[in-house]
């Protein structure tokens, strides 16, 4: 329990928001728990007036009937009451649990979302959150009446006789230390438990997204024995801690049972001493049963926190993710709002001994040096591997170099806002990524407000209008990522006409055009030149077409700039670009 | 639920011994309260201490049997729910791999995902509560009060109307929950797919500063999902108050009817003490059984949502098996139409062209043009809605799965790679495929160079999404694993897309070189087709040209266009 110290204050922290229902929660259950403690007292009253045949008290019974039905309606409305609070409390704490996990995951260095299954982190807002809102829920429903009932059932017991109290007081608490005992054991095992259902989340999300494949290859069977290899697992250490957990149980009913026999034999031998009636008797051992209950049900809390404290520290694992780079505080704006520490895109941006590479054993970007001025279009060739995603990485800022520097509009990158850097630039990628809404949601991605003929504009200069009018909803067709209805290419002439709404200062276009034909590719290529009018613009290709309209291509070959000129030039120069061009002839 | 009771096939002895454990626990446990009012009637009536510390030695013994039972029953209570679990996880995986595209799209991924972990752990919880305590709880009742009718017919006849009366409000208030329960998990779902969607588009939200908005979205959700949950729970609430409000309801009556019974001598005050004893029990069992409700509740409504899962059928119906018919025709396509789905528009119409044994055939057209459904349908992902496909001179549908896969490989458009290592994605199932095929594969695809550069070489890993490789290296891992395990027909869809024009000269090169393969690329660029034995050109859905790169020039104006933009002008003067 106390391995877990810093997890529950944690949770708790969370939980203090609404401490206000859990003091509400605490009174209704005083009140319910107490009524509860009452009860017993009524019918031990009760039964005192019915002694035997023609000896009941019928005028004192009927009061006495009365309390008790005043009594148990109290009671109901607190342990109701007491129920929404707990409720409130509980599951507001799990939301914001889950809402700062996501925030998180928006913050995070886009290197944790490449290295982690995307499975196992959704897992943990699924599955870990669900387990520590059924631990927190029974944690704080059972814990204050049981405290309550605890300290009120020994006062009553008081009431009636100090020694047979004694008696009880003494040997319940061992039930929780059993309780203990068995949680501390079982911590491990449920910290295994979620951990393998974090693994079988990666593998089934992983499967499934690529279900295509998995098909095309009949890796069905195989793909059926690695999960049947993690299902039998899960199941094992599922067992572990399940039947482990299971038995608190029955040893604190064992206990509460030996609680509740000493009480009956005390009880009995006061009770022949003429120390207290037989209706204090029956009164008492209805406490002692009332008394160890609460023992039962917190043990069985402990039990169950067992689990969830294992699920929240994955959870606070997530959360206490380091975030990227926070912006500094007079961070520079640069997109012409006025205000302080704004400044306006001039279009240059330079790469001053930009060293990076994404594994510490591999080098891939080494000394890049390079200068780009407003309106010149830098084309980036070279096989492929030779770091043109990373150039574009570095922009924008999805991983921060090694050592060097990178300037925008002459100003170092880490000083400009994270925001304004990355919507100043335009960025189309290899990958398509729809997100499942609209086609006019997604294409409005980056200008929440714009209105349908600016979006309908942004089609057509993407040339994705004359498809889109052709889908049975047009615009209004709701679309996701694994959708087969919409090639590949039209998928990334959306992502165009995302670029081309939101009208950007500088354009980063990484292989963006590699699924459309060439046709298709000249026209936007047209569509792109009279917007991009004055304005910086980052192309990598392989496709020459593309490459041969640029200011200056960049050759790069294993994460070094080989050659740099206008085409023309680098033909001239019989290099290695020459030998690139002339592959596109090779009659194989 | 009941639909997957079948599930515990194989733990039937556990999910019988368990309970009964648990009803000998409780036989047990409904015998202290009559030692207990022995232990009044007699031992203090008649002040006989050795009788009291006999009876006490009996409550004891009886403690010890019920704790020896109740471990028992645990055991195979645990070992019968988690067997159960795991059987019905694996059950509904092997359905979901027997999905295609369209079943998947049905549900979705991520409810998927939620309904294989989440909901197959409601539903374990409460096979685990019900196992354990269903026996107990009705048992505790009965058994309570059929020892009561002993004492006293009458009162326990009164008591026996007030606990039906409480069955019949906890039934009610169940009912009524099951649906919200389910539209908590329905809300679940989609709080899962906002999250897989930021995980997988991370870049392209970041890069247009969604952050914000998607963070939104998440929050709007989340409340969503906390108002029904406060609902269904401000409902759930109700069973503890009011189970406890009825039965001791019920004591009152006891109380009052027990005192006349008294008066008149028919019952003892012991026994009536009793007779509250067991009335205290009898609302204690019921109590846990109401505590049972709720993850029965829970569990049923996620039974629900894993049978929707379980009764969508795959479209396609897997073949026989058949023996082909070797005439040199090896794919031919007669009449072939299609589309995604009835209100769409078709992708292909009318298609007819055959290729033979060992050609190399190349598919050109525009964006969207219809090129990979083509793919699609020869891959039979998708079934034509009219025309005939025939492999080997077999109708397509003929065919079992596996001997289809056996024969096609395919190298998609978008590069799909998985986590593992090097090895494991150009084995990709093909266990009976040894180092030097893998090897020889990947110099093909033009990888070996990558590989060899890896100190770890074929045991490299590769992050989930190839996210540790460049787009081109991700490409070739693709076609490395469509070369092993000898097909007979490899189709790269676009496969050279993200390759520069040397790498992707010296593939083809490559690819020329094997023998006995009929090849089919799908390509943009006419350099890449240029030399095919016959070039398809798809515009719209439709065949507008078939056959060599000369005659094409001289008969099909969409291929025409594309030549001319691509290999220059000149090109068509030399044709």
């Amino acid at each position: 329990m106390l391995k877990n110290k810093g997890t529950l204050t944690r949770l708790l922290e969370y939980a203090k928001p609404y401490r206000a229902y859990l003091i509400l929660s605490f009174l209704f259950s005083v009140i319910f728990a107490a009524a509860n403690l009452y009860t017993p007292i009524i019918i031990g009253d009760g039964v005192d007036l019915i002694v035997s045949a023609g000896n009941v008290d019928f005028e004192s019974l009927k009061f006495v009937l009365f309390r008790f039905i005043a009594v148990i309606l109290i009671m109901g409305v607190s342990q109701w009451l007491m129920g929404l609070c707990t409720n409130k409390v509980t599951y507001n704490t799990i939301k914001d649990i889950r809402f700062d996990v996501f925030c998180k995951l928006e913050r995070v260095p886009i290197k944790y979302i490449d290295q982690n299954p995307h499975g196992d982190l959704l897992s943990r807002i699924i599955n870990d959150a669900e387990q520590i809102q059924d631990g927190l829920l029974l944690g704080f429903s059972q814990l204050f009446s049981g405290i309550v009932t605890i300290l009120a059932t020994i006062g009553f017991m008081l009431k009636i006789n100090f020694y047979i109290t004694l008696v009880v007081v003494l040997l319940t608490p061992i039930s929780l230390f059993v309780a203990s005992f068995i949680a501390k054991s079982t911590y491990n095992m449920h910290k295994i438990q979620s951990k393998t259902r974090g693994e079988l989340s990666g593998f089934v999300e992983e499967m499934i997204t690529s279900q295509k494949v998995v098909k095309a290859f009949a890796y069905e069977q195989k793909a059926q024995e690695r999960f049947d290899e993690i299902n039998e697992r899960l199941k094992k250490c599922g067992l572990a801690a399940t039947f482990f957990s299971s038995t608190v149980n029955p040893s604190t009913r064992f206990v509460n049972g030996l609680v509740y026999t000493a009480t009956g034999i005390a009880g009995a031998l006061f009770a022949i001493a003429g120390r207290i009636s037989v209706g204090q008797l029956s009164a008492f051992l209805t406490y002692a049963n009332q008394y160890t209950k609460p023992f039962n049900e917190i043990s069985g809390v402990i039990a169950e926190l067992q689990s969830s404290f294992a699920c929240a520290k994955r959870v606070f694992d997530t959360i206490d993710e380091k975030e990227e780079e926070k912006d500094p505080d007079n961070a520079i704006t640069l997109n012409g709002e006025n205000g302080k520490n704004q400044k306006t895109v001039n279009g240059n941006v330079e790469f001053k001994n930009v060293c990076f590479s994404y594994s510490k054993d591999t080098s891939l970007i080494e000394n890049l040096n390079l200068k780009a001025t407003k309106g010149q279009k830098i084309a980036i060739v070279g096989p492929t591997g030779s770091g043109k995603t990373t150039l574009i990485n570095l922009l924008m800022r999805f991983y921060d170099v090694d050592s060097g520097q990178i300037l925008v509009s002459d100003i170092p990158v880490k000083e400009i806002k994270k925001k304004s850097l990355r919507s100043s630039f335009g960025m189309v990628l290899q990958d398509t990524f729809l997100k499942s809404g609209t086609i006019r949601e997604n294409i409005a991605f980056g200008k929440k407000d714009a209105t349908m003929e600016e979006i309908i504009e942004a089609a057509k200069s993407a040339y994705a209008h004359s498809f889109i009018k052709r889908l049975p909803k047009g615009y209004d067709t709701v679309v996701c990522d694994e959708d087969e209805n919409i090639s590949v290419g039209e998928k990334q002439l959306i992502q165009i006409a995302r670029v081309m709404l939101t009208k950007p200062k500088m354009l980063i276009l990484d292989e963006a055009t590699s699924s459309i034909d060439t046709i298709t590719e000249i026209k936007i290529q047209k569509a792109f030149e009279k917007m991009m009018e004055g304005k910086t613009a980052f192309i990598a290709a392989h496709r020459l077409s593309t490459i041969k309209e640029a200011d200056i291509i960049l050759v790069m070959d294993k994460g070094k700039i080989i050659e740099q000129g206008s085409h023309e030039e680098l033909l001239k120069k019989g290099g290695f670009y020459k030998k690139l061009y002339e592959s596109q002839f090779e009659t194989y | 639920m009941l639909k997957l009771v079948k599930y515990l096939k194989g733990y039937i002895k556990e999910s019988i011994i368990g309970p009964l454990f648990k009803l000998l626990e409780a036989i047990f446990e409904l015998i202290v309260p009559l030692v207990m009012a022995k232990i009044i009637d007699v031992g203090i009536k008649n002040s006989d201490k050795a009788y009291i510390l006999k009876m006490c030695g009996i409550l004891v013994f009886l403690g010890v049997l019920g704790f020896i039972c109740s471990i028992t029953a645990q055991y195979f209570a645990a070992k019968a729910a988690l067997g159960f679990s795991a059987a019905l996880r694996r059950d509904l995986y092997k359905h979901i791999n027997s999905f295609s595209y369209t079943e998947l799209d049905k549900i979705g991924t991520s409810s998927l995902v939620v309904r294989l972990t989440g909901d197959v752990n409601q539903v374990q919880n409460g096979v685990n509560l019900i196992l354990r305590l269903l026996l107990r709880s009705p048992f505790i009742v009965i058994g309570a009060v059929l020892m009561s009718f002993f004492i006293n017919f009458k009162l326990t006849l009164i008591f026996v109307a007030v606990t039906i009366l409480m069955s019949g409000i906890i039934y009610f208030i169940m009912s009524k929950s099951v649906p919200h329960y389910k539209r908590a998990q329905e809300k679940l779902d989609k709080i899962t797919q906002i999250t897989r969607e930021n995980l997988i588009g991370a870049r392209v939200i970041r890069a247009f500063y969604m952050e914000d908005d998607e963070i939104k979205n998440f929050e709007d959700m989340s409340g969503s999902l906390l108002k029904t949950q406060t609902y269904v729970g401000r409902i759930s609430s109700l069973l503890n108050p009011a189970t406890y409000l009825i039965l001791n309801l019920g004591i009152v009556l006891i109380l009052y009817f027990g005192a006349f019974s008294v008066n008149i001598g028919t019952i003892t005050q012991g026994e009536l003490i009793a007779l509250i004893n067991y009335a205290t029990q009898i609302i204690l069992a019921l109590l846990a059984l109401s505590q049972l409700i709720i993850a029965i509740t829970r569990a049923q409504s996620s039974s629900i949502r894993i049978n929707e899962v379980f009764e969508i059928a795959p479209s396609m119906k897997n073949g026989e098996g058949v023996a082909i018919k070797d005439d040199g025709v090896k794919i031919e396509f007669k009449n072939v139409s299609f589309s995604y789905s009835d209100t769409a528009e078709e992708a292909l119409s009318g298609i007819s062209f055959s290729i033979n044994k060992n050609e190399t055939i190349g598919i050109i057209g525009g964006t969207g043009s219809g090129k990979s459904t083509l793919v699609n349908l020869i891959c039979r992902f998708y079934d034509a809605n009219s025309g005939e496909i025939l492999i080997d001179g077999v109708d397509i549908k003929k065919f079992s799965f596996s001997q289809l896969r056996e024969k096609i490989s395919l190298v998609p458009q978008k590069a799909s790679v998985f986590s593992g290592t090097i090895r494991e994605n150009v084995k990709f199932g093909k266990d009976y495929v040894s180092d030097e095929e893998i090897l020889k594969a990947l110099e093909i695809a033009q990888l070996a160079e990558f590989v060899d550069s890896k100190e770890e070489g074929l045991d490299f890993m590769v992050l989930q999404g190839g996210k540790n490789l460049s787009g081109g290296q991700r490409q070739r891992l693709t076609i490395a694993r469509a070369l092993v395990g000898n097909p007979e027909i490899i189709i790269l869809d676009d496969a050279s897309s993200a390759l520069d024009y040397q790498t992707d000269a010296k593939l083809r090169k490559a690819l020329k070189e094997l023998k006995d393969k009929t090849i089919i690329i799908v390509s943009q660029r006419c350099a890449t087709v240029k030399n095919a034995d016959k070039i398809l050109v798809l515009d719209d859905g439709k065949l507008v040209g078939a056959g060599r790169h000369e005659e094409l020039l001289k008969n099909c104006a969409e291929y025409q266009e594309i030549a001319k933009l691509q290999l220059g002008e000149g090109v068509l003067g030399n044709a």
